[in-house]
């Protein structure tokens, strides 16, 4: 199937959660992102059982601070 | 309000642009921004928001100026380490635009204080450096249903979105509180480059300008990404939360408190 993730066009072949897709996106800490699934924002603690689909739009969300330590 | 020559020659390549002439240029005139934090995201907004003839420009910030700062904070000079950040910003505005009226704050935003000081400006600014402050901001221009723009930057990354609080996609829509203290990249992580700032607060300055002139559209329900190192941009379309602690349908969020302050994991940080 195909994903949108972060407006990437990405393949995937095994069926997937979303949990699973940002381990497979190499997101080093999820605590500091949030997920927008299809425009929607998804619970935190959906992350593990939504089961994504052909077509989803998958936007990744970095919380960021400032420029001093954090 | 009307125009003298000196203004008018100041001003002619605002005045010349058909979408804002000198009866946007006097709005402006008679507008007020706050910008909270006079560091990298401030220095650049403040500059040009002076520039720009916004009449009255609000700046809070309990810091003084460090010679860590100045790789970004282009608002304070060498000869300003150790000076207070307000009166060194007062300082820069009023030197680039004496038709600016420019009040200080010298304090950090808390629950007990913010309100009293959003609640007098048309637009707010956060320049903020840290999680806590920034669902602060958010929060108090929801209270006070003022208008802001968020920004963040981290390493070589900036974001943005403009908050018109009750009508489209606030800070808390996005995420519903700030991060575990654990999940917060350290000041060895971290790190900045200093033109980012530069970048990003002159968009916020942007969104500052084009909100009071009523001018083209807003980063509303939209968070703009930035990367420099691969200098893409990104519009990433978010729409209100129905789950938003703070402006959802069933809110938790029912008055200010301060969030509890991440701090830095390194002793003895110089950042």
């Amino acid at each position: 199937m195909n994903l949108f993730v972060n407006g990437k066009n990405t393949d995937i072949t095994d069926p997937l959660t979303v949990s699973e897709l940002l381990v497979r996106e190499d997101v080093k800490m999820p605590q500091m992102v949030s997920v927008e699934l299809n425009g929607q924002i998804l619970k935190r603690s959906a992350f593990e059982t939504t089961r994504l689909k052909d077509a989803d739009e998958v936007e990744f969300l970095y919380y960021m601070g400032g420029g001093k330590c954090l | 309000m009307s125009l003298n020559a000196q203004q008018i020659e100041r001003y002619s390549r605002h005045i010349i642009l058909e979408q804002v002439g000198g009866a946007g240029q006097e709005k402006l005139l008679s507008s007020s921004v706050l910008i909270i934090g006079a560091g990298g995201l401030g220095a650049p907004a403040g500059l040009y928001l002076a520039a720009a003839g916004v009449g009255t420009i609000g700046i809070v910030d309990g810091d003084n100026v460090d010679l860590s700062n100045l790789q970004r904070q282009v608002i304070h000079h060498t000869d300003d380490v150790g000076v207070e950040k307000i009166k060194s910003a007062e300082a820069k505005m009023l030197a680039i635009n004496p038709d600016v009226k420019v009040k200080t704050y010298r304090q950090w935003v808390k629950a007990g204080n913010i309100r009293g000081i959003v609640k007098d400006y048309d637009f707010v600014i956060d320049g903020t450096d840290n999680f806590a402050a920034k669902f602060l901001v958010n929060d108090a221009c929801y209270f006070e249903k003022i208008p802001f723009s968020h920004a963040g930057i981290l390493r070589f990354d900036g974001q943005l979105l403009t908050v018109l609080p009750g009508e489209t996609t606030c800070y808390r829509c996005i995420f519903d509180g700030p991060p575990p203290a654990n999940a917060v990249p350290s000041c060895s992580q971290a790190g900045v480059l200093g033109v980012l700032a530069g970048v990003v607060g002159s968009l916020q300055a942007t969104e500052a300008i084009k909100y009071l002139l009523g001018l083209g559209g807003l980063l509303t329900g939209t968070l703009l990404t930035y990367n420099a190192l691969s200098m893409d941009f990104r519009k990433v379309q978010l729409n209100r939360n129905p789950d938003c602690p703070l402006c959802g349908k069933n809110p938790k969020i029912t008055e200010l408190k301060d969030e509890e302050q991440i701090v830095c994991d390194l002793n003895n940080c110089e950042c």
